[in-house]
């Protein structure tokens, strides 16, 4: 358990590295720092001080080990447009979009893992295809579309929830929907099958067997048991909200790292940027590598390999 | 055998024989209802955008600043004229719906070929030669993961500037990964097998099995990933042009087209609501197909 744990940080680690220094070269090769730091009007010559000033006309390997070093002491530079360190503005806007995160999973698993249950205990069934068709339209709809549907219905129409902002707990309410919806129906399908290969168990028709009453042997045993890989595919999925919250962010105003991320792209941020993605990727690696173990920690067989 | 034979007459060799792979294939296919039913819409979708210069009763492009923002037709004021109403510039609905259709499927099939080229490589080589070199794929594709898709193409886009053949590459070359896992593990879990020991031993060369023995054998789990990840394609692109950095105004894309219509959504909700739907029927439509393909080729893998 401890070699697997160890094992798996070092790759975390590793993948971590990589990810900066894709993110690193491709920014760089995608744009001009130089040239977004001058500003619109800038000439060629005030360019071209700005590159030597700042150094970017260095080779972009020597450019990446100093950001590194300096981003091991936690100074990840200074914003270009705001003037401030990236570390601490990324620190204050951080907590909304964990929360914006937090809540949308919650929604998600709320909503999945009662249908996923459902449609496995009476498969193939009405219940079944419902909860299935649920799970279909669901992947289809554009997260912004269903965003605004929202916001008319709930927002405009009848009036419920706040549209914009992030004031209280029910500004939450529409955005977290709207992130946590698209990972809706894989948790819901995994739940179901999860519950369909158990269900079928030997261990299961023992317990009924003895007669134990349904509900505990449902909830105790059979649940237990499938909800092993969701837990893995909610890390995961929590991962791709956090990515995602640049859309929902933008749409519904409140000001998290979504939002700030956009802002940045908008206003040439080289700096922000990638701090950005490397928060966000940290955060999925974080996810990743704790499901991963969790998972070992549950299933003894994963470790093995 | 549990075939009905004729009574009264010499039966004929297709009332004996078991019906063929194919044949047995196609009947699954053919009672499959989601499959019907998406591949079937998406068929008339594929002919109105590719008649679309044929059906559209206006110029998309057109603008008309005295007929703006006229509804729908259902609605009082609106006309047979403008069968969907117009937007913001005067520029039919109806004929912005069908272009944007073509831009949809146009940018769908294009990433799906560039992702789909890259990512079914770097999967099949991964699978076939196992050891080392499926370490340093697996690394490479668990980094890309790692990063926030929509984020980097965003910052990309927004560096290079903004334009379909920009959107197309920065995608392409960003969502191979889903192909590069699938294709991964269809080709280890035919690696084994007695038929690529046969061809090693008879001295093909890797490249030749590559092509002729692994690639056929995992084209059904190929073609469900390829159809799903068009779908995916379309939304990000429809992600991208929302935010204004897609496909660039004039083109119609029913993201654009949202994102136009968002100002005056509160009193003329058409304008969101149309390509919005539009958007809807798409997506659902190549999902239901692609799960009818698997369901068709490979019901094991349905879950």
């Amino acid at each position: 358990m401890l070699i697997y744990t160890v094992k798996r940080f070092g790759m975390a680690l590793l993948v971590m590295l990589a990810v900066s220094v894709v993110t690193f070269t491709l920014l760089r090769l995608s744009g001009d720092p130089a040239a977004a730091m001058a500003g619109e009007s800038a000439t060629a010559e005030d360019i071209e001080y700005v590159r030597k000033h700042y150094g970017f006309d260095r080779p972009l390997a020597v450019q990446y080990w100093d950001w590194g070093a300096n981003a091991l002491r936690g100074d990840f530079g200074v914003s270009i447009y705001l003037k401030q360190p990236v570390a601490q503005i990324i620190l204050d806007k951080a907590p909304v979009t964990m929360k914006l995160g937090g809540i949308a999973l919650t929604f998600a698993l709320v909503l999945s893992i009662p249908l996923g249950v459902l449609a496995a205990m009476r498969p193939n069934t009405l219940t079944d295809r419902t909860a299935l068709t649920i799970a279909v339209i669901g992947q289809a709809f554009p997260s912004f579309f269903f965003a605004l549907i929202l916001i008319y219905l709930f927002g405009v129409a009848l009036r419920w929830l706040p549209i914009t902002g992030t004031d209280t707990w029910l500004h939450y309410v529409m955005p977290a929907v709207t992130l946590g919806y698209y990972a809706t129906p894989a948790i819901m399908r995994l739940t179901r099958a999860g519950m369909i290969e158990v269900l079928g168990s030997d261990y299961i028709r023992t317990a009924r067997a003895k007669g134990m009453l349904p509900g505990i042997v449902l909830f105790k045993h059979a649940l237990r048991n499938a909800i092993i890989p969701v837990v893995s595919l909610s890390a995961v999925q929590l991962g791709f909200m956090l990515g995602g919250s640049i859309v929902i962010e933008t749409i519904f105003s409140m000001h998290g790292i979504g939002r700030l991320a956009w802002q940045s792209i908008q206003r040439s941020d080289f700096e922000m940027m990638q701090a950005i993605v490397l928060t966000i990727a940290c955060f999925y690696i974080v996810l990743t590598f704790l499901a991963d173990v969790l998972n070992a920690f549950l299933d003894p067989k994963i470790r093995v390999h | 055998m549990a075939i009905n034979r004729p009574f009264n007459r010499l039966p004929t060799a297709s009332e004996i024989l078991e019906p063929s792979p194919a044949a047995l294939m196609r009947r699954r296919a053919f009672s499959h209802y989601g499959f019907i039913f998406g591949g079937g819409f998406l068929l008339f979708i594929v002919v109105i955008a590719l008649a679309a210069p044929l059906i559209a009763t206006h110029d998309p492009y057109d603008q008309n600043l005295a007929q703006r923002l006229i509804p729908p037709v259902w609605q009082e004021k609106g006309s047979w004229e403008y069968p969907l109403g117009t937007d913001g510039y005067g520029r039919g609905y109806l004929s912005r719906t069908i272009y944007g259709a073509q831009v949809s499927l146009l940018i769908g099939l294009t990433v799906m070929l560039i992702s789909g080229v890259i990512g079914t490589a770097m999967g099949v080589v991964a699978g076939y030669f196992g050891g080392r070199v499926d370490m340093i794929i697996t690394f490479i594709i668990t980094t890309r993961l790692a990063m926030p898709a929509i984020l980097v193409a965003l910052a990309v886009v927004a560096l290079i500037g903004s334009s379909m053949t920009v959107v197309i590459w920065v995608l392409g070359l960003l969502i191979w990964d889903r192909f590069a896992v699938v294709m991964r593990s269809t080709t280890q879990q035919i690696r084994n097998l007695d038929y690529i020991a046969a061809a090693e031993a008879a001295g093909c060369s890797t490249l030749r099995i590559l092509l002729t023995e692994i690639l056929p054998n995992v084209f059904n789990a190929l073609i469900v990933v390829a159809t799903l990840e068009i779908a995916h394609a379309v939304l990000l692109e429809a992600a991208l042009s929302f935010l204004g950095l897609g496909v660039q105004p004039p083109t119609p894309s029913w993201g654009l087209m949202i994102s136009e219509g968002k100002g005056h959504m509160f009193f003329k909700p058409w304008l969101i609501a149309i390509p919005g739907v539009s958007l809807f029927v798409m997506i659902l439509c190549i999902n239901l197909m692609g799960d009818g393909i698997r369901d068709v080729t490979a019901p094991e893998n349905r879950n």
